[in-house]
């Protein structure tokens, strides 16, 4: 995969692009409409969905409040059953560490003249870091080996969904990319190949068997890590993860340091929440766990210390974690178990799709996330609190608790205080001028008034000129955006107001006689 | 009990049909309502665009026009929602203690319009006539932040003559979202166009919701589309009688008779 988010416009620019894309408005309304519907069904008959929902919040908030202490405790126990322990503060040492253990596990084919290469099972934490395109500049290939993920590396796309990275296709365009792109990569897709799901799916299967068996090297996420025990912790629907955590020797897992349970009886909330929310499940077909090595010289004296393959490596990635954990209201972003239910029901995702929001995290958590990880500077990151209508559908669905529209007004909060910081470049925004000016004059009901006469004042102008019709049509300048598809109201001839201070003279919280009535012919 | 009106600044100022739908509603139903005068905006508008600093005076406005009331009636989903749910946080951006005390106290008074009819009047049949083909649009604000519940559904239903027909999607946003309009101009019209659709599969003459914020969005794209379907505040439907029944006008009642 070589293409990536980087120089991405603004989410309202990607957005005009996306609604107009006649295919991808109808893929994805037909595909969040039926996740929903799955999701919906199986949370319906969760009697307590709603405890559910509470103890996983419970638990990753616990979790978070004594990040320190699990991540110690993880590591310990990981390295107990055998496996090496990584730390990277960002995405570049992440991506060092990965790169340096997967190029010396694949040292012999280079010197044989094979191309080094690493199976991957799908993980958001390495798409975050682009893993792939490190490990490409190292001369290593990445295949991905998840269906969606292979749909996107295979056209050169970028994934648009987190648990569908390619939703933003139909099966013809996959048999389209199959077809084009499968030689290149490896086995062909067939000749005949259609576009029937099952026949699509047999392509997949033979292209990656080949890869599977020839892997040295896998390299994966995961959902958990359970603190107790060091278990990693996979969950999955084609199988193809579990081919890469139990086939190669060399196993190499990236987590974010977010992604802890204390126990197994914390990971068994989350295994019912996950699979409801995410595929609308109530199981997920295939869940891995293991734990460190099952046997390596020098560890447990040839005793088998844990149950993963013979080479396991962690590498716990913070990568902007601490920053969310430092602000107060935001932290709660963290406890997301990446389900993408919130995508599902969001109604703007729903039209624009996941490439919008500039990121491999699309969505509503992703508006949020994306501008607390990465920073709030960038034009996009500044624009992707403002993609959102505080609608609430997202925090409704969300397994986790995460009050996204309460965390989306807070990082606006932010981005209108970093223009107005000391030193922020440029005059104020007119924007930040309406704003101040409209505050200003709702403050005090005298001064509020007055400006109801312009309005009223419009009204009998407007009562005039559009010869009683009642509406307006096309304005120009920045009201356009209204009434470009929308017409307006003529504003009343008399506010309420007025009409009360007439009708009702004797009101005895009135602070001033009526004195604001007309005025104007 | 003293109960006051918050008409909302965009209701005062916009659609003043349906605060005067409100008290005539509330004195039919035996309750004597107050509008203090010296209230203005809840501040929303700002808030959930970001500017949270510009809101705090409007916070402690309303802290201060309203404490004197039992209860405070808000024809607004959105606006009730402004103050239930986050006025309190605004107060506590700024670290005033006292006025988030106050804020909390005054909070659980202040009842959006179904909720109040419902819970503290108690009714659920409000006397009201309104023989029109009725779709209802649930806002966001009305159903996930404040959480009304089908309170509005349970008024509508009890209103004779009314043919009172579901609309599919009914809880999808309609893509208003306050400043969204202005900021994402094509998601909003995406939406709302969706929204129009739903509405006209219905073969409903009146869109009934309880935020003239959102119904002005949808209605100006109806009315834009020329689909002959108008939008109206619950609080007009719930207003209109036998004896003085609701009056179609010439598209949107802004006459404000005496």
């Amino acid at each position: 995969m070589s293409r990536t988010f980087v120089g991405m416009p603004a989410f309202p620019l990607a957005a005009r692009t996306a609604v107009a894309d006649a295919q991808l408005r109808r893929n994805l309304g037909h595909a969040t409409a039926t996740i929903r519907a799955k999701r919906a069904a199986v949370v319906s008959e969760v009697q307590d969905w709603e405890a559910l929902r509470a103890r996983g919040a419970e638990v990753k908030d616990r979790v978070l409040a004594n990040l320190d202490t699990y991540l110690l405790e993880l590591e310990q126990r990981l390295t107990e059953a055998g496996a090496t322990v990584h730390w990277a503060r960002d995405a570049d040492e992440a991506n060092a560490i990965v790169v340096t253990i997967a190029g010396e596990r694949t040292a012999a084919d280079r010197e044989a003249g094979r191309a080094p290469e690493v199976v991957k099972v799908k993980s958001m934490a390495t798409q975050e870091i682009g893993l792939n395109e490190a490990l490409e500049a190292a001369g290593i290939r990445a295949w991905e080996t998840d269906l969606a993920e292979l749909i996107v590396q295979l056209g050169d796309d970028l994934p648009s969904h987190i648990l569908v990275p390619a939703i933003h296709r139909n099966r013809a365009e996959v048999r389209d990319i199959f077809r084009r792109e499968m030689g290149r990569a490896g086995r062909p897709a067939p000749e005949d190949l259609t576009d029937e799901p099952a026949r699509l799916a047999e392509a997949a299967r033979l292209h990656l068997r080949e890869k599977f068996l020839r892997a040295k090297v896998a390299v994966s996420g995961a959902n958990f890590a359970v603190a107790e025990t060091g278990t990693l912790v996979v969950v999955e629907s084609e199988g193809n993860g579990r081919m890469c955590l139990t086939l190669p020797d060399t196993l190499i897992t990236v987590v974010g340091i977010e992604k802890l349970v204390p126990t197994w009886e914390d990971l068994a909330v989350f295994l019912q929440l996950l699979p409801r929310s995410s595929t609308g499940e109530r199981m997920n077909p295939y869940t891995s766990m293991w734990t460190g090595v099952h046997a390596r010289e020098g560890v447990g004296d040839g005793e088998p210390v844990g149950d993963g393959p013979q080479d396991v490596h962690v590498v716990l990635v913070d990568n902007g974690r601490t920053d969310v954990l430092a602000d107060v209201v935001g932290r709660q972003a963290l406890r997301c178990i990446r389900c993408s239910a919130c995508l599902n029901v969001c109604p703007v995702y729903e039209r624009v799709g996941g490439h919008a929001y500039g990121s491999v995290y699309p969505g509503p958590i992703g508006a949020v996330l994306g501008p607390m990880m990465r920073g709030r500077r960038g034009a996009l990151e500044q624009s992707l609190p403002y993609a959102s209508t505080l609608c609430g559908a997202c925090f409704d669905a969300c397994p986790v608790r995460i009050e996204i529209p309460e965390l989306l007004v807070h990082l606006r909060t932010q981005v209108v205080e970093h223009h107005r910081a000391p030193g922020s470049r440029g005059l104020p925004k007119p924007e930040a001028l309406a704003m101040r000016a409209g505050a200003w004059t709702f403050a005090d009901a005298g001064r509020y008034e007055k400006a109801q006469n312009a309005s009223t004042l419009a009204g009998r102008l407007g009562d005039r000129l559009l010869h009683g019709r009642g509406t307006v049509g096309r304005m120009p300048g920045p009201l356009s955006a209204w009434s470009d598809a929308r017409d307006a109201p003529v504003p009343p001839k008399q506010t309420f107001r007025q009409w009360w201070a007439r009708t009702h003279t004797d009101t005895p919280a009135d602070p001033r006689p009526d004195t604001h009535e007309g005025g104007v012919p | 009990m003293r109960v006051a009106l918050f008409a909302t600044c965009f209701n005062d100022t916009m659609w003043p049909s349906t605060p005067k739908a409100v008290v005539t509603l509330l004195e039919r139903l035996g309750c004597a309502v107050e509008f203090p005068r010296a209230q203005t905006c809840c501040g929303q508008m700002f808030t959930n665009t970001g500017y949270a600093t510009e809101s705090v005076p409007l916070v402690r406005s309303f802290v201060e026009t309203f404490t004197p009331y039992d209860a405070v009636v808000v024809p607004s989903g959105s606006c009730t929602g402004s103050v239930r749910e986050q006025h309190a946080a605004l107060a506590r951006r700024v670290g005033d203690a006292g006025l988030e005390r106050a804020v909390s106290e005054l909070a659980p008074r202040v009842h959006e319009l179904s909720e109040f009819v419902v819970d503290v009047l108690g009714v659920t049949e409000v006397g009201a006539y309104f023989p029109h083909r009725v779709t209802y649009h649930p806002t966001c604000h009305s159903l996930r932040m404040i959480r009304v519940g089908d309170r509005p559904l349970r008024l509508l239903r009890a209103v004779r003559g009314i043919d009172l027909v579901s609309l599919p999607a009914a809880e999808e946003c309609c893509g208003f979202g306050g400043t969204f309009v202005m900021k994402n101009p094509d998601v909003s019209v995406a939406m709302g166009s969706d929204k129009a659709r739903h509405v006209r599969e219905t073969g409903a003459e009146v869109l009934v919701a309880g935020d003239n914020s959102c119904l002005a969005h949808v209605g100006g794209l109806l009315s834009r589309h020329r689909a002959g379907v108008r939008t109206l505040h619950l609080a007009e439907v719930l207003a209109a009688t036998e004896d003085a029944p609701w009056r179609p006008g010439d598209g949107v009642d802004h006459e404000v008779g005496s």
